[in-house]
């Protein structure tokens, strides 16, 4: 029997700890078919940040640096100047990069350092219990907008795609989603491309992925799974805000 | 390469950075310790190496924190407010265990405060300024020269024990020209960094540069060990200069540029027929309470001078025998307010 299916060379074989439906365990995977497509897990550093997503080392089979809250672009910097060779990427929550790290975020991307960044939106800052984050949904409630994101109060949701595609450093910046087949074929080629970038040294490239918590939005893995199509894709579209291959 | 030079103390950091080896520096500017990046900024790129003038200090403390992860020698410099800005990335330097030279050129505070020179930072550095209860190495250089050796060891220090390794002076010494005497580095036996982070190749085990303990007894573990390694810097790593200590009946000590203006008043004291030493701290951390010791046997009236309301005195009356008395005075920061050598010979005279 032919084997049509199997885990990336780049996972370890280990339980999953991330709750039922969240989409971090799928952009994992994403992240690791990449880094095998290009055959660079040897020399792959990542960068984690602070978040339900800080346990990366127990999923990559790679080398990583833990970062503080919302440094992780700064930390990589520092890893990617020193050892130019290899290949540096961080992977960051909403919480850890849009709102804490965002000083750090902008500046690395428009040095246009030669880094790849997973930046994963689940509109709530998952780890700490489903407070509200800079991508939060206007409307949306979470355990510190209990009444639902006032966007006379705490501002809108960040489309950060978007903002730093209008930064001269990047060279690649794009939106995805994994909430559907389509779609997450289409991530899976938006990150392999981010990747590529780096293995040719083109500077910054930046995936937003939208992702699901339904443990913190309070709902089942499939509704939560539908809320990202139904009311996160109509804010923050999917695509490719920049591209200097297109230039 | 033992030439006479004459420079800043800034620079004599900047040099001594590079004989040490290191080629990645990342920094904000500040007064009163510009001049280092100024001078990497420019002496970096043709030695290969790489100078990032960072968007905060924030910034430049994580450029450290991943450089140092991959096991080079890396560096970044500031003075008061851009410290206390570090000081998330130091505690997670301390409890990631990694090597690395922070440099603070000390200015008045707190708040915006002022460029005139101060010790005041002395418990910030001391005491593990940022959370989670670790220690730095601090050493206090007190002329150019020391700036430039003592930033070399530095690098040993820190590569050697795995603790983040801090240079602690003011803005006299910063800015201060001297002559300068530039050696070779010294060869030191240091470990290979196996722990470094560089990326593995296929059999080799992975690394993991992290300070994340959740699993029961690790963080007590993680701290015992780095307090027995703390304590093991305290017992070989300690180091002081005494001046006429061996008849002194009164121990005048001070640190950094202080110690200079008191050496000055201690050589007044002996012209007129008075009795009365110098014990300099080189090693703030770990604290020289041997030397405390040894002189407390013998002499039991100390003296301690510094550019603030007093810090420093905690660790001398912590270390000197219970008999000995221990005095002080401060001149904390205020603009021209240095305390001249006449002004200390008086308050050596009142005490001795
Ligand atoms: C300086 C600092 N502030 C706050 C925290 C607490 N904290 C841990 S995770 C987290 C939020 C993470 O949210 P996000 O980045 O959205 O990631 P997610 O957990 O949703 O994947 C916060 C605020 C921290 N660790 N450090
Ligand atoms: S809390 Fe949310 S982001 Fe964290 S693991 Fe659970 S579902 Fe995923």
């Amino acid at each position: 029997m032919k084997q049509v299916f199997t885990r990336p060379e780049s996972l370890k074989d280990v339980q999953t700890h991330f709750c039922p439906g969240c989409h971090h365990g799928s952009i994992h995977r994403l992240v690791a078919e990449a880094m095998d497509e290009f055959d660079i897990r040897s020399k792959t550093i990542g960068v984690a940040s602070v978040g339900c997503s800080v346990f990366l080392y127990g999923y990559f089979d790679i080398d990583v640096i833990e970062a503080p809250h919302g440094r992780a672009p700064a930390v990589a910097t520092g890893a990617k100047r020193s050892r130019d060779d290899r290949i540096v990427f961080t992977y960051q929550g909403d919480g850890d990069l849009a709102a804490i790290g965002t000083s750090e975020i902008i500046h690395a991307a428009n040095r246009g350092e030669d880094i790849t960044v997973i930046f994963v939106n689940n509109t709530t800052y998952g780890m700490t219990g489903g407070q509200m984050a800079p991508t939060t949904m206007v409307g949306q409630k979470t355990s510190t907008s209990p009444y639902g994101r006032n966007q006379a109060k705490d501002g809108y949701p960040i489309r950060m795609a978007e903002l730093l595609a209008q930064l001269e450093g990047v060279a690649f910046s794009a939106r995805v989603a994994v909430n559907s087949p389509k779609n997450v074929m289409q991530a899976k080629k938006m990150i392999k491309t981010a990747f590529r970038y780096q293995v040719e040294g083109r500077g910054f490239s930046f995936i937003e992925a939208l992702a699901a918590c339904p443990t913190n939005w309070g709902m089942k893995p499939l509704a939560a799974n539908e809320r990202v199509g139904s009311e996160m894709i109509p804010y923050f579209p999917l695509g490719v805000y920049r591209n200097t291959a297109n230039l | 390469m033992s030439e006479k030079l004459f420079v800043k103390g800034n620079e004599a950091v900047a040099m001594a950075a590079i004989e040490a080896g290191c080629r990645y520096y990342f920094g904000y500017p500040i007064t009163p310790q510009s001049d280092i990046p100024e001078y990497l900024s420019r002496e970096l790129p043709p030695l290969g190496g790489e100078f990032i003038q960072a968007e905060s200090e924030i910034g430049a403390i994580n450029m450290l924190l991943g450089a140092s992860a991959t096991g080079v020698r890396a560096m970044t410099s500031s003075s008061g407010p851009g410290i206390s800005l570090k000081q998330e990335g130091i505690s997670y330097m301390a409890g990631s265990e990694l090597p690395g030279v922070i440099v603070d050129i000390m200015r008045a505070g707190p708040g915006l405060g002022g460029i005139d020179a101060s010790q005041a930072d002395y418990f910030q550095a001391t005491r593990g300024g940022g959370h989670g209860g670790y220690r730095i190495i601090v050493l206090a250089p007190a002329s150019v020269q020391e700036m430039y050796d003592l930033t070399m060891l530095a690098f040993d220090l820190s590569d050697l024990y795995r603790i983040p390794a801090m240079v602690l002076a003011d803005s006299v010494i910063g800015q201060m020209k001297e002559s300068l005497t530039a050696h070779p580095r010294p060869q030191t036996a240091l470990p290979a960094k196996e722990w470094a982070v560089r990326g593995r190749e296929a059999g080799e085990p992975q690394n993991v540069v992290k300070s994340l303990y959740l699993g029961d007894g690790e963080m007590e573990a993680f701290h015992w060990k780095m307090h027995a390694r703390y304590q093991e810097l305290a017992e070989k790593e300690n180091r002081w200069e005494e001046v006429q200590t061996e008849d002194a009946k009164l121990v005048v000590t001070a640190f950094g540029s202080t110690a200079r203006i008191a050496k000055t008043a201690i050589a007044m004291a002996r012209e007129a027929g008075m009795k009365v030493g110098l014990l300099r701290p080189i090693t703030l951390f770990p604290f020289p309470r041997q030397a405390y010791e040894a002189i407390s046997r013998n002499c039991k009236n100390f003296l301690t001078i510094e550019l603030s309301t007093g810090q420093m005195v905690e660790d001398v009356r912590l270390s000197v025998a219970r008999d000995a008395e221990v005095s002080f005075y401060g001149r904390p920061p205020g603009a021209g307010s240095l305390p001249t050598p006449e002004e200390l010979f008086e308050q050596i005279k009142k005490r001795y």
